[in-house]
């Protein structure tokens, strides 16, 4: 395919640009994952007892809370396109016209890294202490930005294949619910055993302990963090692989 | 003149394998000649968008063969896709960019270089009167500030065709007066355009020729000038109260046609011609109910060409535009 890369980021600045003028969602993004961290701090916090600040314990799980939030939005964006007449005009051009996916990942990519930084910063300010190198920030960053990445390639394949802006929206609840099913807000072990068995072997967990791991030192139990890590990386990965090719075909697909 | 653009016995349905829905097109034929207007007039459903759809490489037909510039629209997508552009029936413009912003990334995704870029969209802006709204953002626009940005983000490549899906559906009167302008400076420029419409007086104002669509396939077709001899270019429209008196009065008329209660007379709208016929009808001793002077209509061209009123047709259930 000729002519990719020029594709790739012309669309990459249009997703950015519509990112970033839908002020209804920015305001969103950003306070939506700041009052949970209020909430789950202040509210349940009491009440969880980890044998440490649970604010050391919760942000990550807020900050991938958000990502599956900030999700959404880009399957209602991508759904727009190909409902709108957006998508009929790109395949009507000689370009990759699958080329408008990739813009609107990479602008959730950037939309995403705003949002962790303002709650760490938030996080920071209400007493969470990371005791993180640069190198180590820098991973738990990483390890952030491959967890979108993958969510958001689902979000992008569903944007493809619903049918209306409803449907889309719909798909917050699914992503939703993994944090919560995982180590995110409270140990795994205080599960019920059927639960366990899901919250233990879904990607959410591995990620959460990897980043708290990263940046808080040991507050989640994990004996083996370099395995947990590896194991993280390829779910992400493999998520992230798996999405994207699927949305890549259903585009091409869906007529 | 070589056509630009020619259809061969296009054939295409969407209903699921084994149901008995009735084929979107059914053997449609087309030819635009270079540097023409053809016009593919009919009513909803009757294929028009489906057919501009093959020819512009979105959809493969079942059956039949179709090529632009010489290239099989099947075959050949990619280069027919470098030498056409596509203004669909919904206007694919971002609402939160400007609209200088929606130009220049289509002219990014059309490959072309930088500066030429640049160069076109301010010279396309000033063509299509959007030069002072240009670092406004579009949601701000008005309809046929829309319409006419959609139809200039594809004529940053110079297309040497342009299909044209219902470009005024929803217009007010002077913004349709406007696209026509703009249609017309389009061909002026070299372009051949292809266009579907509705609307009789915008197949009239815009195309050479014009093809008639029902039912899936061409019906009719010839230059405006040539319908509206079939046709008439305005009918005295009787209404009575019971068929038979539409039946009694319409013998008394010349060249009327009956359709329930009503009568149509092809006039060319003189004071002299509608007394006449006026004069004609009070002679038979029955009076209509109501009585007026209409420009013919899209089913009137249908009547007089086709014996029969086009036919409305709901997509399929797949919500598939046809």
């Amino acid at each position: 395919m000729t002519h990719l890369m020029s594709d790739v980021s012309t669309m990459t600045v249009r997703g950015l640009r519509l990112v970033s003028r839908d002020v209804d969602a920015m305001i969103t993004a950003v306070l939506l994952p700041v009052i949970i961290l209020l909430m789950f701090v202040l509210v349940f916090g009491g009440a969880v007892d980890i044998g440490t600040e649970y604010i050391n314990y919760v942000t990550p799980g807020v900050i991938l809370l958000a990502a599956g939030f900030g999700a959404a939005n880009t399957a209602l964006a991508v759904e727009h396109d190909m409902s709108s007449g957006m998508v009929e005009r790109l395949r009507s051009m000689p370009m990759n016209a699958w080329t408008v996916l990739s813009g609107h990942v990479a602008a959730s990519l950037v939309k995403n890294l705003a949002t962790t930084a303002i709650v760490f910063g938030v996080s920071i300010l209400m007493g969470f202490r990371p005791e993180a190198t640069a190198l180590e920030w820098l991973a738990a960053v990483g390890m952030i930005l491959l967890f979108v990445g993958w969510i958001t390639w689902l979000a992008a394949l569903v944007g493809v294949l619903v049918r209306s802006p409803d449907a889309a929206g719909g798909f917050s609840f699914f992503v939703m619910f993994l944090p919560y099913v995982s180590s995110a807000f409270v140990p795994v072990d205080t599960l019920p055993g059927w639960l366990r068995g899901f919250a233990e072997h879904q990607p959410v967990t591995p990620v959460i302990e990897t980043v708290r791991e990263l940046l808080a030192g040991d507050v989640s139990g994990v004996t083996d963090p370099a395995g947990v890590a590896m194991l993280a990386v390829s779910w992400c990965l493999g998520l992230g692989l798996v999405f994207a090719v699927a949305a890549g075909l259903a585009f091409r697909a869906r007529r | 003149m070589a056509a630009i653009v020619t259809a061969d016995g296009l054939r295409k349905s969407f209903g699921r394998r084994g149901s008995t829905s009735p084929p979107v097109l059914d053997g449609l034929d087309l030819e635009l000649e270079e540097g023409a207007v053809l016009a593919l007039l009919g009513p909803n459903g009757a294929g028009k968008t489906t057919t501009v759809r093959i020819l512009s490489t979105l959809l493969q037909p079942d059956a039949g063969r179709a090529t632009v510039a010489g290239f099989d629209v099947v075959r050949d997508a990619r280069r027919v896709r470098e030498t056409i552009s596509l203004t669909g029936q919904q206007v694919a413009i971002d609402d939160k960019q400007s609209g200088a912003e929606n130009l220049t990334m289509m002219g990014r995704l059309a490959h072309l270089p930088r500066r030429v870029v640049r160069d076109r969209v301010a010279e396309l802006l000033d063509a299509f009167d959007l030069a002072d709204a240009a670092s406004r953002r579009v949601a701000a626009y008005s309809g046929g500030m829309r319409r006419r940005l959609d139809l200039a983000a594809g004529l940053l490549t110079r297309p040497r065709v342009m299909f044209l899906d219902e470009p005024t559906t929803g217009l007010d009167p002077r913004s349709r007066q406007a696209m026509w302008d703009v249609v017309r400076g389009v061909v002026a420029d070299g372009t051949s355009v292809l266009l579907t419409t509705q609307y009789l007086e915008e197949a009239d104002r815009l195309a050479q020729r014009v093809a008639l669509v029902d039912g899936g396939r061409v019906v009719a077709d010839g230059t405006p000038a040539q319908l509206k001899h079939e046709v008439g270019e305005a009918g005295v429209e009787l209404t009575f109260a019971s068929p038979s008196d539409a039946g009694r009065v319409a013998p008394a008329l010349t060249a009327a046609t009956v359709d329930g209660l009503r009568v149509r007379v092809p006039t060319d709208g003189s004071v002299a011609h509608v007394r006449s016929v006026l004069s004609a009808v009070e002679a038979t001793g029955v009076a209509p109910e109501h009585w007026e002077v209409r420009a013919p209509s899209l089913d009137d061209v249908f009547l007089a060409l086709t014996g029969h009123v086009g036919q409305e047709r709901t997509a399929g259930a797949t919500g598939v535009a046809a």
